[in-house]
């Protein structure tokens, strides 16, 4: 789950995180009043969309730019007007671009210097790890590649948390000196504190900043939840803006279904998230291309095989489906069941290949055989594979 | 004749009255595992009956593991208390806790591994299909099966399988026994970016294990123990290996249902994991169809 960047300030703020002071307008009359709050001459307007790239993006009204500094509170609402409820096109969103229903109106900041700054969980010690970097505001992928040593890796023990010690350290080994420094320190461990509490997998702050008059800031940042700790923190679901989200996946997460689209032809829908990347895989050997990733889980019901069939018939560039169960306990002519109603249901014109095995197997592939559906039944999941490709390819 | 449990094993489950536990404790029944105790905190003195079986239920596993003699908890608790209750069957001094339970926050899992540190008990999963060592009678009847595995596709035999995926271990599972090949014990390690034990732990188990000849392992793209475990496989395995890799089309900064399922910044490709394998000897399957006769391939029983 993605937040906009007005909601990373405002958990900031929630926590101590030091940042510039601004906050979300859904109106230009109010996006002015936003900026008034400030009493600034010196107002960022920015679009508040997930994607990046939002500074070099247009909208398709012909209006350059996501991001714009204003001088006085008027501009504000100009610019304001000319972004909500615009679709705004960058090398992120794709071509439809993605409408802007919000602007965050802050305080503009004048940067002496940037820095990189992430705190996110290390699965090889299976505890937290600090990474910091003097050298912010670039690919920090291509600094670790490039340039190690200036890279500050710093583990956190999984009971004790970040330690001020710890946080010293990091803010010397940035330069931090004098204010800066208890700023820099103070700023860490209000930024572990804000990891912890809101079950972060990882926080990125892009960039941190030091200002002119010795402040240090966290202007923007990524932040990465843990899906699994998501029950416990009802305020970062509530941040959640579907709108922002594949409407596929979202449909899916209603009936308990993991559903990520592709870009292939050839759906599948499986039981178990690693038979489901297993068989997308043997399609993709079998010279086919999988459409989507899907998990009915283990126990599916009738109702959710039915709820995949149609999200997955929702995507035009599906040509074909292969189901491939491996019924351990669930009871394959259930799956079969589902499966019939459903093809019914929607009006299945496209070929169907369905792989079963396991518990009450032979009853399932009865049901198939009897439901006088134009389906094939596949023997094995390599057999399967090959004649779902073979059918698209033949219908293409 | 196995590795983790034996037939013999006595095995609790924390959570059988709840419809999981329950449902899957009355599978393990009917396997033939010797089930003896339940643990529902407030449930203490009920029992727990499935035809002539009547399993006593416990309100604490130290209590079930005293009275019963139990020495391996199912844990099949929901997300926000199966920390607790893992941490409980460590306290009982259980020899080993096998964690089903999907969903359980990361976080939770980094205090109950640092917390786990010293003691004796092994972790499996969680977020894990559980432990089966297959029985001698009819489909591997009378066998150890802990969790949510299908016993009957099993059959008593010398192959190890160590798995993240659960449906993918069935998989290769039912091709061994297809082929007529049983198995000594199937572990499922859970999908997990934080768990008990890893690939490797359980290759060590086999390779030390009389009567495992020869071993499969399934990984998926994430993190890098699929290649920690090749890298030992190199140097000291001394049995034959097959494996698969799972998620060779996956994009990357994708969760591919499992949280430990992720390519990020590069890291965790199958393409490398399948390369690092293939460098210390293992026979890797192309596709998901072909693991047991991957093993075929290098092992001649």
């Amino acid at each position: 789950m993605n937040v906009h960047e007005y909601q990373a300030k405002e958990l900031f703020v929630k926590f101590g995180v030091p940042t510039s002071p601004g906050r979300v307008a859904r109106t230009a009359e109010d996006a002015e009043a936003a900026a008034r709050e400030l009493n600034s001459d010196q107002v960022m307007v920015k679009a508040q969309i997930h994607a990046g790239g939002r500074g070099k993006g247009t909208f398709k009204s012909g209006f350059k730019g996501g991001v714009h500094m204003a001088k006085t509170p008027a501009e504000v609402r100009d610019f304001a007007a000319k972004m909500l409820g615009e679709t705004l096109v960058t090398h992120q969103t794709g071509p439809d671009g993605k409408q802007v229903n919000q602007v965050l109106v802050a305080q503009a900041v004048d940067i002496a210097k940037e820095y990189y700054l992430a705190i996110l969980m290390d699965r090889a010690t299976g505890a937290p790890m600090v990474i910091a970097s003097t050298e912010g505001g670039v690919n920090i992928e291509e600094v670790a590649e490039k340039h190690p040593d200036k890279i500050i890796r710093t583990p956190v023990h999984p009971l004790l948390g970040l330690q001020s010690h710890q946080a010293r350290s990091i803010a010397a080994a940035l330069g931090f000196r004098g204010g800066p420094f208890r700023q820099a320190t103070d700023l860490l461990l209000a930024l572990y504190r804000l990891f912890v509490g809101c079950d972060c997998s990882m926080v990125e702050i892009n960039p941190l900043v030091a200002t002119p008059d010795g402040r240090v800031l966290a202007l923007d940042a990524k932040f990465n939840f843990d899906d699994n700790a998501l029950f416990r923190h009802k305020d970062v679901v509530a941040m959640r803006d579907e709108s922002e989200e594949d409407p596929r996946e979202v449909e899916a997460s209603k009936y308990g279904l993991n559903y990520i689209g592709l870009d292939g032809s050839i759906a599948c829908l499986v039981n178990g998230a690693g038979l489901a990347m297993a068989t997308m895989d043997i399609i993709q050997y079998a010279g086919g291309k999988p459409a989507n990733f899907l998990d009915v889980g283990g126990g599916a019901s009738k109702e959710q095989v039915s709820a995949a069939f149609k999200i997955i018939l929702a995507d035009p560039r599906v040509e074909g489906i292969l189901v491939n169960i491996f019924g351990g306990i669930m009871d394959c002519n259930v799956i079969a069941t589902g499966i019939v109603a459903a093809a019914r249901e929607t009006g299945l014109k496209i070929p169907l290949v369905v792989r079963l095995e396991g518990n009450n197997v032979e009853a399932g592939k009865k049901t198939l055989a009897e439901s006088g559906l134009a389906l094939t039944a596949a023997d094995d999941l390599k057999d399967a594979a090959r004649k779902v490709v073979a059918a698209v390819g033949k219908a293409a | 004749m196995s590795i983790l449990v034996t037939p013999d094993t006595k095995i609790l489950v924390q959570g059988i009255t709840g419809d999981f536990g329950s449902r899957h404790a009355r599978l393990s029944l009917d396997y033939g595992t010797k089930l003896v105790a339940g643990v529902t905190p407030g449930k203490g003195g009920q029992v727990f009956e499935h035809g002539a079986h009547r399993v006593p239920v416990f309100d604490t596993v130290a209590e079930a593991a005293r009275e019963t003699g139990a020495t391996v908890s199912a844990v099949f608790v929901p997300p926000a208390f199966a920390a607790d209750s893992i941490l409980e069957g460590v306290a009982a001094g259980l020899a080993l806790v096998v964690a089903i339970t999907e969903g359980i926050p990361v976080m939770d899992m980094m205090r109950v591994r640092a917390a786990m540190q010293g003691s004796p008990t092994r972790l499996i999963g969680p977020n894990c299909p559980g432990v089966v060592t297959p029985g001698a009678g009819e489909k591997s009847h009378g066998g150890c099966r802990i969790g949510i595995a299908p016993g009957y596709i099993h059959k008593q035999g010398p192959v190890g399988v160590v798995s993240r995926s659960g449906t993918l271990t069935y998989e290769a599972v039912w091709q061994l026994t297809q082929r007529g090949h049983g198995q000594s014990t199937c572990v499922g390690i859970g999908g997990d970016p934080i768990n008990g034990t890893s690939h490797l732990d359980v290759v060590r188990m086999f390779n030390d294990d009389p009567a495992t000849e020869a071993i499969i392992m399934i990984g998926e793209i994430g993190g890098d123990k699929e290649e920690e475990a090749a890298a030992w496989i190199k140097e000291h395995c001394r049995k034959p290996v097959a494996a698969f890799i799972a998620g060779a089309t996956a994009p990357p900064g994708r969760r591919m249902g499992h949280a430990g399922a992720i390519v990020s910044g590069g890291k965790g490709t199958a393409q490398g994991k399948i390369a690092a394998l293939q460098e210390a000897g293992i026979a890797v399957a192309e596709t998901p169809a072909d693991m047991a006769d991957a093993l075929l391939r290098v092992w001649k029983p």
